[in-house]
């Protein structure tokens, strides 16, 4: 038994300390001296303050701003113990709906959604729930139909707020891998910034 | 399908062949321990283990001494589990699991599963990823790498007893090949924005005023061999759909290369250890023809779109979007999916419970077909070889002569041992899927109703026993009847199955290596190729046909009807 014991239990810790202890830690050391930002989270601070990451998604009601894509995410219900409620963009518990392509209950959801959009036909990103329920990004044709709420809310001319949408388009990475994209936080920091 | 999409493909798969080759021939130099820049470290680890590197074992030692380690990682993980509550790196107080929970999630992650009953940024504290989970990773994948060089050195030669050192395999497997990858990667992961670090959460307020909870940690690094071990538990609870495990397209490609270039590498290393280069190549052409072909049919499924919603006022130009995320597009999509399943890695850049029917039916099948397409990293290779056994029968029995593989003839006991292996997946998969079907308590962890809710049920269990660790993610899983159950179809799927294997390759040690003559059936051209990738989808897929039927081709057929549940 020494012969077959010994050497797996020796074998298992040294090889955790190495790989679950020494290259984790050495590997965070190099990544906040090279990579501050991005090993930290991408947070975007506004006067001292973290208002969000640029990678994660939140949620936007209000006319003024963009809004993202529905999010089903959920958090513990505090009124009745053991379920859960909806809380979109809920960063501490990524989640997707998990709905099925014959849910009655979806097709219902998207049948909401569409009749609060207005015209159809509605791009799919904005009546469809992401996957992560943190989805940071709307297609650019998604944002395009929000102009006008958005440049009427804030009192400002529609071509103003379609040059600035123009801008934070982005496109596929190095030009061929994904779709292009627009960061719903950033254009609405933008916007922000605008007057 | 747009042509960009398909340039997308072509690409990342084109990275991930290119990559593989020299992989594959450095993999070769490793196994032969021809590959010594790390050799202090190693020293130092056989001298504390008491190992003698050079000592060969048969397969039974061979066998044991990969238990023995599998069951010291098992334990301790188990244990980090449990205890995390207690111990440092746990920022956020997170309590120790639950003992049908932490059961689950070691023997998901020892048996290279990475099925998850938790949800990592709810659950796991720093620790537990660190130092538990990611070992595991990495000892997973390097126990596989050395179960598959110990199955092909039975090919190389004739006439011996042993198949290697399990303990110098799964060292230098870890530190010449996993390690040096992993920080490589992980890197490039940060540089694309995933975090590493031990900060705990932060507290953000949005632009609306709602504060926000962001989740951290020492995520890169973790996610870099998740992918390169073919393991594919997640950092995070949506794995790498979320925005820190998978922030944009390149960090998605390079994932779906990661997991791949060590299966693809495998199939050349072997055909390099046996001395016909070819013989690899073979292998390698069935992979790619599933992968391709498994690719095709998710990304014109899910491009297409839900026919309901699109009825409903949903354009159908982006296809069908619940379940996903915009920037990683359907044609990435397809192929992390195919990879993903093919590779037993279980990772997963969209939501496969809200796939269409056809595009979901594709990642269970590719598991039915045996985790070989090109399966985890060394499983693949191993169950390939079972593959190539049979294929070889089924030519022997039409033609009328003994069936050969490199040499080696197959007989009775051989084939024998291969049908033990080759059943214990429809045995796990078929038997606790129906029995869980007419359980109530277990039924009432479906999310759909309907066929699909069969398909959740099905699907976990294909991806336990196939140690793959995909979901159809609505299932809740953290209950005692799914926790046990799905631990004990990972233990099946992956020791029942090799443990035999290895039976066979010592078996196959043993027997002189046959010259080749003109009766030889070749094993390298594309008729062999043909055959295998048939006996594959027979041998492999028809058991599973009826309840293929009946949960996700079901489904289709409804949804045509415009029928909803």
């Amino acid at each position: 038994m020494n012969t077959l014991f010994r050497p797996a239990l020796t074998l298992v810790l040294l090889l955790t300390l190495l790989l679950g202890v020494a290259a984790p830690l050495a590997m965070t050391g190099v990544a906040q001296v090279v990579f501050p930002s991005q090993a930290g989270g991408s947070l975007i601070e506004r006067n001292g303050q973290v208002i969000g990451s640029a990678l994660i998604g939140q949620n936007f009601a209000e006319p003024r701003y963009f809004h993202p894509r529905p999010s089903a995410t959920t958090e513990p219900d505090p009124e009745n113990e053991g379920s859960t409620r909806a809380a979109p963009y809920n960063a501490a518990s990524s989640a997707a709906s998990q709905q099925g392509p014959t849910s009655a209950a979806l097709l219902e959801a998207i049948r909401t959604r569409v009749a609060e959009a207005g015209l159809t036909p509605v791009p799919a990103d904005a009546v469809t729930a992401s996957g992560s329920g943190l989805d940071p990004h709307i297609s650019p044709e998604n944002a395009a139909r929000q102009i006008p709420r958005v440049a009427t809310a804030r009192g400002i001319p529609e071509e103003r707020v379609r040059a600035l949408l123009a801008q934070y388009i982005e496109g596929r990475e190095l030009g061929l891998l994904g779709e292009p994209h627009v960061n719903v936080l950033r254009l609405n920091l933008a916007l922000d910034d605008l007057r | 399908m747009t042509l960009i999409g398909w340039a997308q493909i072509a690409l990342v798969l084109g990275l991930a062949i290119a990559i593989a080759i020299p992989l594959g021939h450095y993999m070769a130099a490793v196994a032969g321990g021809r590959v010594t820049f790390l050799r202090p470290v190693e020293r130092l680890l056989y001298a504390a283990g008491g190992i003698d590197p050079a000592r060969g074992m048969s397969w039974k030692g061979y066998a044991l001494a990969m238990l023995a380690t599998n069951a010291a990682g098992f334990v301790l993980l188990y244990l980090l589990l449990r205890l995390q509550g207690m111990l440092p790196l746990n920022p956020q107080g997170f309590d120790g699991m639950s003992p049908w929970l932490a059961f689950n999630t070691a023997v998901s992650f020892v048996t290279n599963t990475n099925w998850q009953a938790y949800n990592g940024e709810a659950a796991a504290s720093y620790l537990s990823q660190m130092a538990g989970l990611a070992v595991q990773n990495f000892l997973s994948a390097a126990t596989g790498i050395a179960l598959a060089l110990a199955v092909t050195r039975a090919f190389v030669a004739g006439g011996v007893k042993e198949l290697g050192n399990f303990w110098a395999d799964l060292v230098r497997m870890t530190l010449y090949v996993l390690l040096p990858l992993a920080i490589v990667l992980g890197l490039a992961f940060v540089a694309l924005g995933m975090p590493q670090t031990l900060a705990s959460y932060v507290q953000a307020t949005t632009l609306e005023g709602v504060t926000q909870t962001i989740p951290l940690g020492p995520a890169a690094f973790q996610i870099a061999i998740k992918h390169l071990g073919t393991n594919g538990g997640g950092f995070f609870g949506v794995n790498s759909l979320h925005p820190f495990e998978g922030p944009d397209a390149i960090a998605t490609s390079l994932q779906i290369i990661a997991q791949a270039i060590i299966p693809f590498g495998l199939a050349l290393t072997f055909g390099r250890m046996v001395g016909d280069v070819r013989q690899g190549r073979a292998l390698l052409a069935v992979m790619l023809i599933f992968v391709v072909a498994a690719t095709a049919i998710i990304y014109s499924a899910e491009a297409g779109g839900n026919p309901l919603h699109i009825a409903a006022g949903v354009d159908a130009l982006q296809g069908n979007m619940e379940g996903k995320d915009i920037r990683f597009g359907q044609a990435l999509v397809a192929l992390f999916t195919a990879t993903t399943t093919g590779a037993s890695c279980g990772a997963v850049n969209a939501m496969f419970d809200s796939f269409m029917p056809l595009g979901g039916v594709v990642p269970m099948f590719l598991i039915h077909l045996g985790e070989v397409l090109p399966g985890g990293v060394g499983s693949g290779l191993y169950g390939m070889l079972v593959f190539a056994l049979l294929s070889v029968f089924v030519a022997g029995l039409m033609v009328g002569r003994t069936p050969e593989y490199l040499g080696k003839k197959i007989q009775a006991r051989e084939m024998k041992l291969a049908m033990l292996a080759v059943l214990v997946l429809p045995a796990v998969i078929l038997g606790f899927a129906s029995l869980s079907m007419v359980l109530p308590f277990a039924v009432s962890s479906l999310a759909n109703a309907g066929p699909h809710g069969l398909s959740e049920m099905l699907y976990a269990y294909t991806s336990a026993a196939g140690n793959n660790g995909s979901a159809f993610g609505g299932l809740t899983a953290d209950t005692p009847w799914l926790n046990t159950t799905l631990g004990i179809s990972m233990l099946l799927g992956r020791f029942a199955y090799v443990v035999p294997v290895l039976a066979i390759a010592g078996s196959l040690a043993l027997k002189p290596r046959a010259p080749e003559s003109a009766g030889t059936f070749p094993t390298h051209g594309p008729l062999f190729v043909g055959l295998m990738a048939g006996v594959i989808l027979i041998l492999g897929g028809l058991q599973y046909m009826p309840s293929i039927a009946l949960s996700p081709l079901a489904e289709h057929f409804s949804m045509l009807a415009g029928k909803t549940f």
